[in-house]
């Protein structure tokens, strides 16, 4: 095997890999899936070199332990955590020079959840439809990092410009979700539509790739017959029969049987990625453009 | 037909029926094939089609709300035909609900053509109508924890097979060696909105995978 590799040493809680996803196929019922915090991962990319479209590790509260076969310029960014280089701090949000056999650990997020660890030359499993995500719900592209993993590199190219630094938002102390209602609002009680954006809700634990899951007011529905299956966009908020509001994320089905009561404005949704269990959500009901 | 607003750049377009959704479907593919609509996904369901990733959603809905329609042409497509054993667990159950005998089911279905209404639940998962609406069932009551791939099984007024194991709740009443869904084929997805399926009952003999003949 080349030597333009990485050894997976700590695989953490959930790694997976993650690029601009698979838009295109949710006719066949293909999930978009790819990066949840898109211009985190876009960061890390332009930290080291690579083009938008390069594969980068996105990791999940407890971070992950790399050691690449050859020297490799690595950055990390999104949820901010300690990094260090063979047990010596180095920097977070910033390209670091890695030596071959050295090992990169990524530390628990001290805020946030989702850390993106790009490698110069990018992530270079074998693309499945187009690209390399991991797809949680309908398991295309490669499964979740697992410890002795071996992940193939591209070719660092050093064709694009990299940066230094540059500033990342931190991780939301409250999650605000402007949303533009229906298709399906008229599915629930005018004191249902008034709770979803007046009441306050949290972010449940149970939440994932598919769905930013949350605890709060039940919303009743006025149409209570089963609604047939319908398409459904990155950032619904659809309503199962428990009444709690669920903010879709990348990894979404591309059908629903629930009614969708409102969708997320997109630049929204990063910030939904990087809102860990118990932090407040207020859903703000906007004009449509 | 009434298009919906959803979010900032996608029409939910709602229609009375089935037929009209594939109608609906199959006017707007021709559409994008000729180039005088642009968007990124168009994804066929049971009464919708939705439209995402357009640039002027407000403007296409004004237009589709007066829009005429033709009803979709006769398929001119091949048929994919899908050999099957009447072999699943929930047979006995779906010849009760249709008050007829076990292997009646097997006979009425492999009689039916059916066609591709649209995908979801998986990649690869087709909903398949055909069957008049007297042979609908409902779910089972306990969803199974895992359904395994190649299943044949009915829901509503659906057919599907699923293209790996999975857990479901719809009525399994038979297994095809076919392969639904190969990432590594192309086109990946045997079947896709549109396409039309025969059930070709096989004994318990191996079979081969799906063949595509001319009708």
């Amino acid at each position: 095997m080349t030597d333009r590799a990485l050894s997976v040493v700590r695989a953490g809680a959930l790694t997976t890999v993650q690029d601009l996803g698979r838009p295109g196929h949710a006719h066949l019922g293909v999930p978009r899936s790819g990066a949840l915090d898109g211009p985190a991962a876009a960061l890390v990319n332009r930290l080291v070199g690579n083009a938008p479209e390069a594969a980068v590790l996105e990791t999940t509260l407890n971070g992950c332990a790399l050691r690449p076969r050859s020297t490799v310029i690595v950055a990390v960014g999104g949820a901010p955590c300690h990094v260090t280089v063979d047990g010596r701090p180095v920097a977070w949000g910033a390209p670091v020079r890695v030596p071959a056999g050295a090992l990169l650990d990524v530390g628990t997020a001290v805020s946030g959840v989702r850390a993106y660890v790009a490698v110069s030359g990018g992530i270079a499993v074998e693309p499945v439809l187009g690209s390399r995500s991991t797809d949680l719900l309908s398991g295309l592209g490669p499964p979740p990092l697992t410890d002795g993993t071996v992940l193939p590199l591209g070719r660092s190219t050093w064709l694009h410009a990299r940066v230094d630094a540059a500033p990342q938002p931190a991780p939301p102390a409250e999650l605000v979700l402007r949303v533009t209602p229906g298709p399906r609002d008229d599915w629930f009680t005018p004191a249902a539509v008034r709770a979803f954006t007046s009441r306050a809700y949290r972010v449940s634990a149970a939440s994932n790739r598919i769905g930013l899951r949350t605890e709060g007011p039940a919303l009743e529905r006025a149409i209570t017959r089963e609604l047939p299956s319908e398409g459904v966009v990155l950032g619904s908020v659809q309503v199962p029969p428990d009444g709690r509001p669920v903010v879709f994320l990348a990894d979404h089905p591309t059908t629903g049987g629930y009614p969708v009561i409102a969708v997320v404005r997109a630049a929204d949704l990063p910030a939904a990625a990087q809102a860990v269990p118990g932090t407040p959500v207020r859903f703000v009901a906007v004009r449509r453009r | 037909m009434r298009a919906l607003p959803v979010g900032d750049d996608a029409l939910l377009v709602e229609v009375a029926s089935g037929e009209e959704a594939q109608a609906l479907h199959t006017e707007l593919l021709r559409r994008r094939g000729e180039g005088s609509l642009s968007v990124r996904e168009i994804v066929p369901a049971a009464r919708t089609v939705l439209l995402d990733g357009l640039a002027d959603p407000a403007r296409l809905a004004a237009e589709l709300t007066t829009a005429e329609v033709p009803p979709a042409p006769p398929r001119a497509r091949d048929v994919v035909e899908l050999p099957v054993r009447y072999d699943g667990p929930d047979l006995a159950d779906v010849a009760a609900h249709w008050g007829v005998a076990p292997r009646e089911v097997a006979r009425i279905h492999a009689d039916t053509e059916f066609s591709v209404a649209f995908c979801g639940f998986a990649p690869g998962f087709g909903y398949l109508t055909g069957l008049p609406p007297r042979y609908d069932v409902p779910r089972r009551a306990t969803p199974r924890t895992a359904v395994p791939a190649g299943a044949v099984a009915l829901a509503g007024p659906y057919t599907g097979v699923y293209p790996r194991s999975s857990p479901g709740g719809w009525q399994l009443i038979g297994t095809t060696d076919s392969v639904l869904w190969d990432h590594t084929r192309v086109p990946a997805a045997l079947l896709s909105p549109g396409t039309r399926v025969r059930f070709v009952p096989v004994g318990s003999a191996p079979m081969g995978s799906a063949t595509v003949g001319n009708s």
